[in-house]
């Protein structure tokens, strides 16, 4: 992807990342979400992983983004909190530890020496791909994830069930 | 030496009859009356056996009974194994006998009594015990005994224990017993190491005497090991023998029943110090020094207690410090190098102390528990069996020749002053405690039978004399008293150069205990109202003559009072404070830090979230910096 | 192609998107929000895979791209559910208030 490309998309993600995290409401909360999902796609598809940015769509923003608006709509958690952030000393850590986090990678990278690119294998990123490894080496991961999905929605079902 | 089974039986017979009384006593009372003085008297029957079958044998030979080997700790041994020789033989009719006798009269005094089987049981165990030290082959065999007369004092002083004075006499035993006891242990130990560096490891009477030689050259950081040996046995034989300065447990000794004070504190555990010496005196030939330190012990006790006994008022006490002085004698004897006097002296006492503590039970017993000699007198018409018995031993013990006390003392005298390791001036102080003794004697017996009654209206309505069970064993000790003088004890036990009494020696020791009778009947007879205005006169010093020179306060302080003070800082002030305080605070540290550290937990799970970034960032950290 | 974006600043950003998801963890009280700010990270570490898969030329990255998006989705329900019981047991989505496991 090219610079200014990467740099407006970059700006433009942490700026509805922090209003999913800084907005009162949660309503305009899942609204920058759906944004930041949508725009991490595009990265996707610029990082040659054209599946994954799809599924991302498809899956994160299409399914779940909406499953919260569904809870949000249906048990009326539309308020805005009181005081949006709590007790000053908490914050004060929080946000300390996050740029912390964002230091301390920094300082990482410094010294990482990029890796000279080969050359990308036909096919990078598209869907025979992808199938083709997931088929192979991580089937078992895949087997696991079908009955930890199924564990999921019965899970689901239980806990949000008015009477078993 | 010749080997025979029989010796065990002197031992086994008493032994038996503890059992007896222990298991079945109690409900038989009337079986008890049998046994217990009958296994005595079967037991003195084998001694007399014994004795008659060593006599058959040549001169320096004797009779050993092997039982087992006892005790094998690496190369040492000791066997458990019996001895019969002139000295055991002695001590073994002594024992016997005159335990034979005062078991047939506690019969009669303690009838009645709720603990008589258990009295029973305690004085045959005592029995068994005396006759193991006597007839010990070895010393530890012979500590054995030493440890179980302790034990049965203990016993039978603390008997009628639900009075708490007497427990405590029977303690009070038992830790000066012990005091002595540690010095005791530590000439053993020297002795046994001694002789163990040589190759010798065994402590039996034989390989001691076998090798004086080695023990002659020993010396141990520039001390001679003979000198230290004999001292601190001593030291062992001060406690049990009640000399000075350990002797302040026989007085308090009294609390007991009086057939107890007769046998143990005076006929024969508290010999066992004497008989010990004696049994050893191949070691203390090699120490001069440690001689001269006996004697000197036992003549300054003998002054002391007489001193003390003259002005006692309870009639146990009188006899108890005559005890101590007369104990003092017998080491005064053995310091001198007169064994055989000694032990000669050790026999007439036991007949004559042992008749004169039985006679004053009598008296007590006839009074219905009065002891006190202020309140008695006149009781010459009314027990006039006790009273002509009593008289032969007072005489016996004043030293009025010719009855057993006169010879006896007379031979330790004499070698005091001409003997082989004579020290003429603790002869001399010798014949002041034989003028004081005759004195406090004659004391005892004009208060108690003679002169006006000065008895109580409840007492002298009691006032009876004893039965028979009672009288005989006074009478057959009688004549041990009177008689006693011609018994061979120097003879047979004693050493050649025992010197023979001079004749003026022994007309000068006749004429002291003449004139210390003759100022007791003046004192307490013709004039009664004398020794009141004397006392008077005296002041300060009869104060502390009477209160036995406050040397159980001085021990108090000096000794008792420390302790308990040092045993008080550990129990109020350590154990509470720092060994509770170490405890309890492990514990309030725990409960005060988990009080701290539970915070931890506020059920937000933000704040978990939060401590999971702070260590991933610590983490994340490390490995970016290393 | 000229001045492609080097992979450090993927990481970069994929980092200051965790940072800011960590934060909202934190900070927020809406459970709601929270769970949001925690897709945020998910999605941050997905960028990160996606981004090492190519610079690496190998699909590995991306399959686990997929697991962890079909994870979400499992815990985005189940979560969820748990809020919707909580809810209707207290009345509350207010995460001060649900410390019942306080000390």
């Amino acid at each position: 992807m090219s610079v200014p490309l990467f740099l407006l998309l970059a700006v433009l993600l942490v700026a509805a990342a922090l209003t999913v995290v800084a907005h009162p409401s949660p309503v305009y909360s899942a609204c920058a979400l759906v944004v930041t999902l949508f725009l991490l796609s595009v990265f996707f598809v610029g990082l040659d992983a054209q599946l994954v940015a799809v599924l991302q769509v498809i899956v994160y923003a299409g399914a779940i983004v909406v499953l919260f608006l569904f809870v949000i709509m249906l048990l009326n958690l539309t308020q805005t909190e009181q005081r949006p952030t709590p007790g000053a000393p908490l914050v004060a850590v929080a946000v300390g530890g996050g740029v912390a986090v964002v230091t301390l990678v920094a300082s990482a990278l410094r010294r990482v020496t990029t890796p000279s690119a080969p050359g990308l294998p036909a096919g990078f990123g598209e869907t025979a791909a992808l199938a083709r490894r997931l088929f192979t080496a991580y089937l078992l991961p895949f087997e696991l994830t079908s009955i930890l999905l199924l564990v999921a929605i019965v899970g689901a079902v239980g806990l949000a069930k008015r009477r078993l | 030496m010749t080997e025979t089974a029989w010796l065990r039986w002197i031992i086994l017979l008493p032994a038996a009859g503890v059992l007896f009384h222990v298991f079945v006593g109690r409900r038989a009372t009337a079986a008890v009356k049998i046994v217990g003085p009958g296994l005595v008297g079967a037991a003195f029957a084998v001694a007399v056996a014994a004795a008659l079958r060593l006599r058959a044998l040549p001169a320096g030979g004797l009779l050993r009974d092997h039982l087992y080997t006892w005790i094998v700790a690496g190369p040492f041994r000791a066997e458990a194994a019996l001895r019969l020789d002139a000295l055991s033989a002695v001590m073994a009719l002594v024992v016997t006998g005159v335990g034979f006798l005062i078991h047939v009269y506690s019969v009669g005094y303690m009838a009645g009594d709720r603990g008589f089987a258990r009295y029973f049981a305690y004085l045959n165990l005592f029995m068994t015990a005396m006759l193991i030290l006597v007839l010990a082959d070895n010393l530890p065999l012979l500590f054995v005994g030493w440890e179980g007369v302790g034990l049965c004092s203990y016993l039978l002083i603390g008997f009628w224990y639900e009075k708490t004075e007497n427990a405590a006499a029977g303690k009070k035993a038992f830790l000066v017993n012990r005091i002595g006891d540690a010095g005791f242990l530590l000439g053993v130990f020297l002795l046994a190491w001694t002789l163990g560096r040589h190759g010798f490891w065994t402590l039996d009477f034989a390989t001691i005497e076998r090798h004086r030689d080695v023990l002659a050259a020993a010396t141990v950081g520039g001390w001679s090991v003979p000198l230290l040996v004999g001292l601190l046995l001593f030291v062992g034989a001060t406690g049990k023998s009640a000399q000075l300065p350990l002797y302040v447990w026989l007085p308090d000794a009294m609390a007991g029943p009086t057939p107890v004070s007769a046998l143990i504190h005076a006929a024969t555990m508290v010999t066992a110090g004497v008989y010990m010496i004696a049994r050893l005196h191949a070691v203390y030939e090699l120490a001069p020094a440690a001689l001269t330190v006996v004697a000197a012990v036992g003549a300054a006790t003998a002054l002391f207690a007489a001193v003390i006994a003259t002005a006692q008022t309870d009639i146990k006490r009188v006899l108890a410090y005559s005890t101590v002085s007369q104990l003092g004698y017998m080491f005064l004897g053995l310091g001198v190098g007169a064994t055989g006097a000694a032990v000669f002296h050790l026999v007439t006492h036991a007949f004559f102390k042992a008749l004169l503590f039985l006679g004053a039970g009598s008296v007590i017993h006839g009074l219905g528990g009065e002891q006190d000699m202020r309140r008695m007198g006149g009781l010459r018409a009314h027990m006039s069996v006790t009273f002509w018995t009593m008289t032969v031993a007072a005489l016996a013990l004043a030293g009025v020749p010719p009855l057993s006390g006169f010879f006896s003392k007379d031979e330790i005298l004499s070698s005091a002053f001409t003997g082989p390791h004579a020290v003429p001036a603790l002869g001399v102080v010798g014949l002041v405690a034989a003028a004081l003794t005759a004195y406090y004697t004659g004391r005892l017996v004009c208060l108690t039978f003679l002169g006006p009654s000065r008895v109580s209206p409840e007492a002298a309505h009691h006032l009876h004399e004893s039965p028979p069970v009672m009288t005989v064993p006074l009478a057959v000790l009688a004549v041990g008293a009177l008689a006693g003088g011609l018994l061979p004890v120097p003879a047979i036990v004693g050493q050649a150069g025992e010197a023979e009494a001079p004749l003026a020696l022994m007309a000068l020791a006749a004429l002291l205990a003449a004139a210390g009778l003759a100022l007791a009947y003046q004192l307490y007879v013709v004039r009664p109202d004398l020794p009141a205005t004397i006392a008077v006169r005296l002041g300060g010093f009869y104060r502390l003559v009477r209160d036995k020179f406050r040397v159980d306060e001085l021990y108090d302080a000096l000794v008792v009072r420390p302790l308990f003070a040092a045993a008080d800082v550990g129990a109020r002030g350590i154990d509470p404070k720092l060994i509770d305080g170490v405890v309890n605070g492990a514990g309030v540290l725990v409960a005060t830090t988990s009080g701290l550290w539970r915070r931890v937990q506020t059920g937000n799970v933000q704040h978990y979230a939060l401590s999971f970034l702070i260590g991933a960032l610590l983490l994340l950290g490390y490995y970016v910096g290393r | 192609m000229p001045g492609t974006a080097p992979l450090t600043w993927y990481l970069g950003l994929s980092a200051t998107l965790f940072a800011i998801g960590a934060v909202g963890v934190l900070v927020r009280r809406n459970v709601i929000v929270i769970f949001m700010a925690i897709e945020l990270m998910l999605n941050a570490v997905n960028l990160t895979f996606v981004a090492l898969a190519r610079s690496l030329g190998s699909m590995d990255g991306q399959v686990i791209v997929f697991f962890v998006m079909s994870v979400a989705a499992a815990e985005a329900a189940v979560g969820l559910a748990i809020i919707i019981a909580m809810f209707r047991n207290r009345e509350t989505t207010n995460a001060d208030e649900l410390v019942t496991l306080r000390w």
